[in-house]
């Protein structure tokens, strides 16, 4: 046991681990996780004690069976009763603990940045939705918020059911069609965490993971005010070509790019697509290079993703990638 | 009784010992040939049947486990696309639940509940019969369904909407859901057969209290079974009737409700878990009381602890379902309820301990693994109180730290006790004693590959690892850990060889053991080992929780049972006092017929709603068969 309790400590650390809080929500069940970690390592150590002793003991063979001592046996069920009690007064703590400390997560905050986030086979869709509706603006698969204001995630799913974990800052909650479910958490330090889909849901569930930004306020403004401008015009011939391309191709019957014809929501939101840092929910780093690489072969990048095979010439692909790249 | 040339009817009490055991042999055998092993309703014949087919069906999906390690030993593998994988996974876990842990450990209750009460076959043998070809025809279907790429693959929890008409078209679901009417019935046939041989044919004098904690652990399991199973076969059924017939218990769009799903399924689901579970502890009861070479010290705690444990394992369910957003307070209930199970588990292993504390162990193979099973299943039961705290589940909650813990509870908690009772009961169902040395290999390999497989799994959950995902990205940092577990389940899938190797080695050459190998002291290691067909020549008397070793020479014994005709000895509930002598039903080629008519029914059922209409047609006509009254003499009083 010594070898996976030195890798308990040194390893979790990490870019997506519950032991390494970011926030207060997740430093708390941080602290509960280390109290029944100990708890149940000082209860495991007393039993094997025990066992340990009870096979190591010397005494004498015993020829007869079913000759015992009747005063033993009264201490040994003294021991069993004491034993039992001690079981018992242990659950009943950590069932108040847990009970409290759930009380305490799940408490609403005042003031929070409410985000929309809608769970699709195999990526999320995220609408801002605090201020007016010139103020609104639709995303995927990252989230920015600011450092230190709550969050709170209105979460829902369009097909089957998700369940978002970001476990620096939070617990997870599943997003389930049908039903309504909330999630808050507040992010305390500039950072970015991953985030990922939990519940099965299907072919590419493993490659359904998500970004938080969390920066300071100002920083958090500028990035959201400019989200909400539509999209960048094209400065080059190439990326007017881009663009041309992207309306005339099956891309338009998914995406939507605000200030194009553009308008679908089936697929990701793509205004801003080249501010974001990674593509395919979190497969891809984003680059004009994987960029390109996604739209010729999505099926060969992520096997089962909805994104048809789009039939373009190697001009073509070109200049899309330099379009949707200059999408900052 | 009067002259004996007027008696209709011979008593086993009429015969000496050697004409007794002809004519006793006379009766109850299985007939020969392939038909009589069609036919046959000896327990001990469907039970063996059982655990080989329950044994195959754990290799097969042991198989699948070493595919998926392999898989995921490192970060975007590319052995096994997402669309196998996730049959794979589906399968495993589908099969280790329902077509390994479930039936081999009923299997176990088949053969020796009756074997440990003292009679001399199970109640309604042709409905045990008849569970076993369902449950093989069950089994056969989904495999040959999955080696024709229509295997499921929505895991085994087959959460709507992903396995609805929807977003799972084919018949893939279909064949999942199918499968589970198949297991089901089959065990809650057990079941039933298992409560009324332990409940009406006790052996005389086998009071309440005298009843071996194992037939205990398998009466509590069978009443589990009898309440848990219908749940998840109302969810299977109504999941089929979505996907074919167009209902909408699971549409939300048209009022259905994608959470109710989660609620059926694992009302039956929780319970499951200590299905396979309890007959794990009755087997640990049996083992540490016969290698500690004394009486259980505190037998009725641990039959209390049982029953309680039933009961509990009802109100859990919820902890499955901590993060589809319940009401908080709601919730917290079912952490004390999960919390709470810990305490009747704590009252068994205290039980055990004490019980190895004052006896004298003797370390053979079937104590080491019950040893193993105490070290890996109390890490498994404290993870389980971690678990069951809602803030904490909400980060461990479909990670590996889940995988961990159910695994340390199935196998440590179930699959270590069954090693251990093969090794323990092998003698009884062969004649023959397991090698000691491949033993202590074979545990030793599976102790330590268990742990390395299973133990770096907990950290991969905290640094946050999904269950169910084909692969991982190399930025996560999860390789190392990932690559120790593909090593431990190797290790693991090793131990089994050495386990299978033991087990034809030994039926070949293994040393011959006699009737009581261990100096055990329940009514198995009565007879002879085998048992004859007719188990015993004479129904034991019993005077105390352990008659062997109470009754050192001869074991008394009570006579009057007919020898023209299959008798057992119903006695009544709590005190065990003889009242009747019932007709035992011999073989029959009905049971087989109906599990094909069923079989028939159910598969084409997935295809077309007709399937039940004219498929009921068959299920009739062989269940007329089956029941067609015949002229059997009144039972005599």
């Amino acid at each position: 046991m010594a070898m996976p309790l030195f890798l308990l400590l040194s390893g979790c650390a990490g870019w997506q681990s519950a032991l390494d809080p970011q926030g207060p929500h997740a430093q708390h069940i941080a602290s509960i996780i280390w109290l029944f970690i100990g708890v149940c390592a000082v209860v495991w150590v007393a039993v094997m004690a025990a066992l340990a002793f009870a096979l190591v003991r010397r005494r004498a063979e015993r020829a007869e069976p079913l000759r015992v001592d009747a005063l033993r046996e009264m201490r040994a069920s003294r021991v069993i009763l004491a034993c039992t009690i001690l079981t018992a007064v242990t659950v009943i703590a950590l069932t108040i603990v847990s009970y409290a400390s759930q009380r305490r997560l799940f408490s609403k905050e005042a003031d929070p940045v409410s985000l929309h986030l809608i769970g699709h086979q195999w990526w999320w869709e995220v609408r801002y939705e605090d201020g007016a509706a010139d103020q609104r603006f639709a995303t995927a698969n990252e989230i920015h918020v600011p450092v230190g204001r709550p969050v709170r995630l209105k979460l829902d799913s369009e097909d089957v059911i998700h369940s978002l974990w970001v476990p620096n800052l939070a617990g997870k909650m599943d997003l389930i069609t049908g039903q309504h479910n909330e999630l808050e958490f507040v992010a305390a330090r500039e950072g970015l965490y991953r985030a990922q889909c939990a519940e099965f849901c299907g072919f590419q569930h493993a490659h359904m993971a998500m970004l938080v930004r969390a920066s300071a306020a100002e920083t958090f403004e500028v990035w959201r005010a400019a989200q909400v401008k539509p999209a960048q015009e094209p400065d080059t011939a190439e990326q007017q070509r881009g663009r041309q391309v992207f309306l005339s191709r099956s891309c338009v019957l998914c995406h939507s790019i605000r200030g194009t014809p553009a308008g679908s929501t089936f697929g990701p939101d793509l205004t801003h697509v080249a501010s974001r840092q990674t593509i395919a929910a979190g497969l891809l780093l984003m680059s004009r290079g994987n960029l390109a690489a996604w739209i010729a072969d999505p099926q060969g990048i992520k096997p089962g993703v909805n994104m048809p095979l789009s039939d373009l010439a190697p001009g073509e692909l070109d200049a899309l990638a330099a379009y949707l790249m200059a999408l900052k | 009784m009067t002259a004996v040339t007027a008696q209709p009817d011979r008593r086993d009490s009429d015969l000496a010992e050697a004409e007794l055991a002809g004519a006793l042999t006379m009766i109850w055998r299985t007939p020969a040939g392939f038909y009589g092993w069609l036919t046959t309703v000896d327990h001990k014949a469907i039970a063996r049947r059982y655990l080989v087919t329950a044994f195959i069906f754990l290799f097969l999906a042991g198989l699948l486990a070493v595919a998926m390690r392999i898989q995921l030993s490192g970060p975007e593998r590319k052995l096994i696309g997402p669309d196998l994988y996730n049959q794979i996974f589906t399968m495993h876990g589908s099969t280790m639940m329902f077509l390994f842990a479930v039936p081999g450990v009923q299997a176990i209750g088949i053969y020796l509940v009756p074997l440990m009460v003292g009679t001399r076959n199970i109640t309604f043998p042709r409905l045990i019969a008849f569970s076993y070809w369902l449950y093989l025809f069950g089994g056969v279907f989904l495999w040959i369904s999955f080696a024709l790429d229509i295997g499921p693959d929505i895991g085994w929890f087959a959460y709507v909407p992903l396995s609805g008409p929807q977003f799972s078209p084919g018949k893939r679901a279909d064949t999942w859901a199918q499968m589970i009417t198949f297991t089901e019935v089959a065990s809650m046939a057990v079941a039933a057969g298992t409560i009324a041989t332990a409940f009406k044919q006790r052996a005389p004098g086998m009071t309440l209290d005298r009843i071996p904690v194992f037939v205990w652990s398998m009466v509590v399991t069978s009443f589990l079974v009898l309440f848990a199973m219908p749940a998840v076969m109302f969810a299977s059924s109504t999941l089929i009737m979505d996907r074919l017939i167009g209902t909408h218990f699971y549409n939300p769009a048209e009022g259905g409700d994608a959470i109710l799903w989660q609620h059926l399924f694992w009302f039956f689901g929780h319970p499951e878990v200590y299905i396979i579970f309890l007959p794990g502890t009755g087997i640990v009861s049996a083992i540490v009381v016969a290698f500690a070479r004394r009486p259980l010290i505190g037998y009725l705690p641990v039959v209390v602890s049982l029953i309680a444990t039933g009961f509990l394992s009802f109100g859990l369910w919820v902890h499955h379902m901590f993060v589809t957003g319940l009401p908080q307070l709601g919730a917290a209930l079912f952490t004390a309820n999960s919390m709470l199970i810990a305490v009747p588990s704590g009252v068994q292993i205290f039980c055990w301990l004490a019980t190895l504390w004052e006896g004298k162990p003797v370390f053979r193979t079937p104590l080491l693994f019950v040893l193993g099973f105490i070290v890996i299943f109390v890490i498994g039961g404290l993870t389980g109180v971690m678990v069951a705290s809602v803030p904490l589940d909400t980060q461990v909650h479909d990670t590996y730290f889940v995988v961990a813990h159910l695994h340390y509870v199935l196998i440590g908690g179930a699959v270590f006790p069954l090693l251990g009772g093969i090794y323990y009961w092998f003698p009884k169902l062969t004649g023959r004693r397991m090698s000691e040395r491949m033993g202590i290999w074979n545990f030793w390999l599976a102790f330590v590959g268990f742990n390395l497989a299973f133990f770096p799994m907990h950290i991969l959950g905290f640094m946050g690892m999904p269950r169910r995902v084909y692969t991982y990205q190399p930025e996560m940092g999860w390789e190392n850990l990932n690559l120790a577990a593909t090593a431990g389940a190797l290790l693991l899938f090793i131990s089994f060889l050495v386990f299978l190797i033991n087990v034809l080695w030994t039926l070949r050459a293994g040393e011959m053991a006699g009737d009581n190998p261990w100096d055990a002291g329940t009514l198995e290691w009565a007879t002879s080992s085998p048992p004859p067909p007719y188990n015993f020549s004479y129904i034991p008397v019993v005077m105390h929780r352990e008659p062997l070793w109470a009754s050192r020479n001869e074991l008394p014994a009570v006579g009057g049972l007919s020898v023209r005709r299959r008798e057992v000895l119903i006695t009544d509930v709590a005190e065990a006092q003889p009242q009747v002598r019932e007709a035992s039903p011999g073989p029959s080629i009905w049971p087989l017929l109906s599990a094909i008519a069923v079989t028939i029914l159910f598969i084409w059922s997935i295809f077309s709603p007709w399937g039940v209409v004219w498929g009921a047609i068959p299920v009739a006509a062989a269940l007329i068969g089956w029941f067609w009254p015949k002229d059997t003499p009144e039972d005599e009083e």
